[in-house]
């Protein structure tokens, strides 16, 4: 009787929860990655602004196409964000507004002209503001999977729910470069001076690295919301900086904590108020962006407790 | 050496150049030749002139890293895109975070990474360089530290040695002694004039006009304007300090005292 409980629960899980936790641990993932580059070029800001900037290059484009594909989506996004990265320039050379101030303008302006888009055409499209913002995580299926061994079936793989498609690409792809490029990521992060005499094209670099920001915001929003993107750029990487001091093991670091918040997240937020006796799930996404701040701030603590003991202890040996 | 170079060609030429922010002048019309490397001798350069006077700028604008108004510079008598394996830079210390999760020989080895080219991972052969150059500056026991770890003249060691690393012919300092303990001024100023010898052009920022004399053997002074270039006896005169620094007394008085103690020595060295 055991099995077929057992059997009853397992297969509940593939057909509800493996697509949405799937998507879940690639978004995070590439998010996590990133945010490990992006916070030890200090401008874990800058992910913030993409994935916000880009919001209105996403509704323009399926407002023109009808369509959720990805095609369309990262031409819109990419437009928008060259858009928004040309007005902080014009803002800070003809207004002579200080970079900081001018991204957080621009970028603060295109994410409303999104949510004013959305909602001004919420009726005509299929697409509203709760689920840009939050996403639409549990929501995601994946027909024809009932079981693991349903995965080794051509059929099912071919059935691949888009987002999933599309995160675990652009993870790969990210995979690829961060690998080829290991060394002048390290050194365009750490010393970017240094790498323009070199004559190794530091820009080109940056440029590489916002254009995988702006691809992991388009391939994230759609499952995740664009709220919790913005989180996964920042705390995983933030975390990770408390816990070692090479940069490899950052960015494995960044990545693990961002899955591990995904995971966790998830689980609490599907399971967690089930145990207290309340019938409805919370938001998963809302949850996963709790857990990785929860992970930055244990990942902070622990190590002001961590030199407060090392202090004591010298202390007393010396 | 680079093949092309021929004896004629200078180190370093700079033509007309003319930099400026926000169209106020930085830099204006600099025309500079380093000292020509003789019988197998390069050069010490000090440059020195008061803040804001375009020190930093000039470097940089000299290694392309700011782009210039006007105005052309020459390595060894080609444009900067075909000599950039013969020259170095040493930025200001303050210019990275020195809590980056990297080790001091990671740091090192980035002087290989041209030679390495785009993908290729750090070799070991690189990382080998890397431990010898941070054996000429006397740290090589702390190759596998974190860079936060050290203290600020090792860690201005290290940049050092990341230069070293570069196998350059000609280098650009940015204030190396700035903030640094006397152990490794004096560990500095040897490489440098190890490097000299080897026939390396070698041009530093400076802050302490009092060493000036000491260390180096020519002198480029600046405010905005190139105001003097030349041996430390033809340069480094208390007339041109002056012209330089304007009425700031208390410098010029201890650039004079210097002057009174070191100028035969050094004078001697810089017809050398």
């Amino acid at each position: 009787m055991t099995c077929t409980l057992a059997d009853a629960v397992g297969s509940i899980f593939w057909r509800l929860d493996f697509a949405p936790l799937l998507a879940a641990v690639l978004a995070g993932a590439l998010c996590g990655l990133l945010s490990g580059v992006l916070v030890l070029r200090r401008s874990a800001m800058l992910g913030d602004a993409i994935s916000h900037a880009v919001l209105p290059g996403l509704v323009i484009a399926f407002l023109l196409t009808g369509t959720r594909s990805v095609g369309p989506m990262l031409i819109g996004a990419a437009l928008a964000g060259v858009l928004a990265v040309g007005m902080i320039e014009a803002l800070r050379r003809l207004a002579r507004v200080e970079a900081g101030a001018a991204t957080g303008v621009v970028f603060s302006v295109f994410f409303a002209l999104g949510v004013v888009l959305i909602n001004a055409y919420a009726d005509a499209i299929d697409l509203d503001p709760g689920c840009v913002l939050y996403g639409s995580l549990e929501g995601l299926r994946w027909p024809g999977l009932n079981s693991p061994s349903d995965l080794l079936n051509i059929e099912t793989l071919t059935n691949t729910p888009r987002p999933i498609a599309t995160l675990a690409a652009t993870l790969a792809v990210t995979l690829v470069l961060f690998a080829g490029g290991f060394k002048l990521l390290r050194l365009w992060c750490f010393d970017a001076g240094l790498m323009a005499s070199l004559g190794l094209r530091p820009g080109l670099v940056g440029g590489v690295v916002i254009a995988l920001v702006a691809a992991a915001t388009v391939a994230s929003f759609e499952a995740v919301g664009s709220i919790l993107v913005v989180a996964l750029l920042a705390c995983p990487g933030a975390a990770a900086r408390h816990l070692t001091d090479r940069f490899g093991t950052h960015l494995l670091l960044s990545t693990l904590l961002a899955v591990l918040a995904a995971v966790a997240g998830y689980t609490l937020a599907v399971w967690g108020p089930g145990l207290f006796g309340h019938p409805h799930a919370v938001s998963a996404p809302g949850m996963i962006a709790v857990c990785s701040g929860v992970i930055l701030l244990v990942c902070v603590l622990g190590r002001m407790v961590r030199k407060k003991l090392l202090a004591l202890s010298q202390r007393h040996f010396a | 050496m680079n093949q092309h170079s021929t004896n004629t060609d200078p180190p370093l030429l700079v033509r007309d150049m003319t930099v400026a922010y926000d169209k106020r002048p930085v830099l204006w019309d600099i025309d500079y030749a380093s000292p020509p490397i003789t019988r197998g001798h390069g050069s010490l350069t000090a440059i020195v002139g008061p803040n804001g006077a375009g020190k930093s700028t000039f470097i940089k604008a000299c290694l392309g890293l700011l782009p210039v108004a006007t105005g052309n510079v020459r390595f060894f008598g080609q444009p900067l895109a075909k000599a950039r394996a013969l020259v170095g830079y040493v930025p200001q210390r303050e210019s990275v975070d020195w809590d980056f999760p990297v080790s001091v020989l990671d740091v090192v080895a980035m002087g290989r990474y041209r030679t390495l080219g785009w993908l290729s991972p750090v070799t070991r052969a690189a990382k080998a360089q890397a431990l010898d150059a941070l054996a000429h500056v006397g740290i090589d026991n702390l190759a596998h530290r974190q860079i936060g770890q050290l203290s600020g003249g090792q860690q201005q060691r290290v940049f050092i040695a990341r230069a070293l690393a570069q196998q350059a012919r000609l280098y650009f300092m940015d204030e190396p002694f700035a903030g640094v303990d006397a152990a490794t001024e004096q560990a500095i100023i040897a490489v440098l004039r190890s490097l000299r010898d080897q026939g390396v052009t070698v041009l530093v920022v400076h802050h302490d006009l009092q060493t000036v004399p000491t260390y180096f053997d020519h002198a480029l002074l600046l405010n905005t304007r190139l105001i003097a270039t030349g041996t430390i006896a033809d340069a480094f005169t208390p007339t041109n300090l002056q012209r330089t620094y304007g009425g700031r007394l208390t410098l010029l008085e201890q650039a004079s005292t210097a002057l009174a103690q070191n100028i035969g020595p050094a004078g001697v060295r810089g017809q050398a």
